[in-house]
């Protein structure tokens, strides 16, 4: 009798996670974040923005200031982002948040 | 050959002082001629936790600035021969650390023949910390079962891939994982990270294994490390891991719960911890 209940306490004490089962879940997913953002960005951004910006800036005038280039790491695969805000002084346009996104699987 | 370690972690309060403490005592108990080094500028510990605060008349940030002469500053331990002690100063500022005034340092105990030359790093990822990191060979990173400090450690193992003179001449520091205060009962409940999911999270290989144990805290109380008192359980861990890092094989040990005594298992319960 008294292994069955407890064998009826296990069922329901194992349908709810441990706390140290759910730290290791919490840690697994930001450590994985932060080795990212910490291993760094790959060394070719910075010379991508500015090769970028010297294509772009024969058409545009572009605000140097105003443009980013992010790389972002999901699961499987990599997000290239780029935001380029064109100058002030440009003719005004709709800017439907000009986006390039290049997915790549992951190496 | 003098080979430099540092005892790091990113978080506090973790053990790295303790750690530093025993593992120097170990190391000079099997006969190697070792130094601790308490890079801690502004609060000084490793001295009072190795009992020797009495004595400290000059300490590494004179010998950095030249003020003394590292002869003048180093503590030799009363109780374990071949174990020294250079203590940190306690009122300076932490910038007075410096890439050439450390490498000198640890130029200086390489020239007079010392094996070991233990760095233990302040807590935090500031100048001191990776003051304590950069000339080393290996790497200590102690570790709680806690996720703060997995955490912190994971950073901290970021920068010994990063920031080390080995690194710079394309080698890489060899990093051990000490897990400390582990306390197996809990683990069992559920209530604790075990050592396998600490060693999955951070991926570099165990040293040891240090139980949570009342023989640490006095042993600091006394300015003893708790490794010369060999009934402690502590003791025992940090003699296996003192062995191992020399090379020795011993298995792990107070990993688990300890075993059940005979009348217990006797009379045992079905289960023998359930979750």
């Amino acid at each position: 009798m008294r292994g069955r209940t407890m064998a009826l306490f296990d069922f329901f004490r194992r349908s709810e996670p441990t706390s140290a089962s759910m730290a290791k879940d919490r840690l697994q997913i930001i450590v994985t974040r932060e080795r990212a953002v910490t291993s760094g960005t790959p060394d070719y951004l910075a010379r991508l923005k500015q090769e970028l910006l010297e294509v772009i800036s024969k058409y545009e005038k572009v605000d140097l200031d105003r443009v980013s280039v992010n790389l972002e790491r999901n699961h499987g695969f990599d997000v290239l982002e780029l935001n380029i805000v064109l100058a002030d002084d440009s003719p005004p346009m709709p800017l439907p948040r000009p986006r390039a996104a290049l997915s790549a699987p992951r190496s | 050959m003098s080979k430099v370690i540092v005892v790091t972690s990113g978080k506090g309060g973790v053990g790295k002082t303790t750690t530093s403490a025993n593992v120097a005592t170990g190391l000079a108990l099997l006969g190697y001629r070792t130094v601790a080094i308490d890079f801690d500028v502004g609060l000084r510990n490793l001295d009072l936790v190795m009992g020797c605060e009495r004595r400290v008349v000059y300490d590494f940030v004179n010998v950095i600035k030249k003020e003394a002469s590292l002869r003048q500053a180093v503590i030799r331990d009363k109780r374990v021969e071949n174990l020294f002690i250079l203590p940190a100063s306690q009122t300076r500022d932490k910038d007075a650390l410096d890439v050439e005034g450390v490498g000198r340092v640890i130029e200086d105990f390489r020239a007079a023949q010392f094996d070991y030359i233990i760095c233990d790093s302040p807590a935090g990822i500031e100048r001191g910390a990776l003051m304590a990191m950069y000339f080393a060979d290996e790497a200590i990173v102690v570790t709680n079962p806690e996720v703060s400090s997995v955490r912190d450690s994971d950073r901290v193992l970021g920068l010994l891939d990063a920031k080390t003179r080995k690194v710079e001449t394309g080698e890489r520091v060899k990093t051990h994982l000490l897990l400390t205060r582990y306390a197996p009962g809990r683990v069992a409940k559920g209530e604790m990270l075990g050592y396998a999911d600490v060693l999955e999270l951070l991926g570099i290989p165990l040293l040891g294994v240090i139980p949570e144990s009342k023989a640490v805290l006095q042993a600091s109380n006394l300015g003893t490390p708790v490794i010369l008192d060999p009934t402690a359980d502590a003791a025992q861990a940090y003699l296996d891991v003192v062995a191992r890092f020399v090379g020795e094989e011993r298995p792990q040990r107070f990993l688990d719960v300890p075993k059940r005594g005979f009348f217990s298992r006797l009379f045992g319960e079905p289960t023998a911890y359930a979750g």
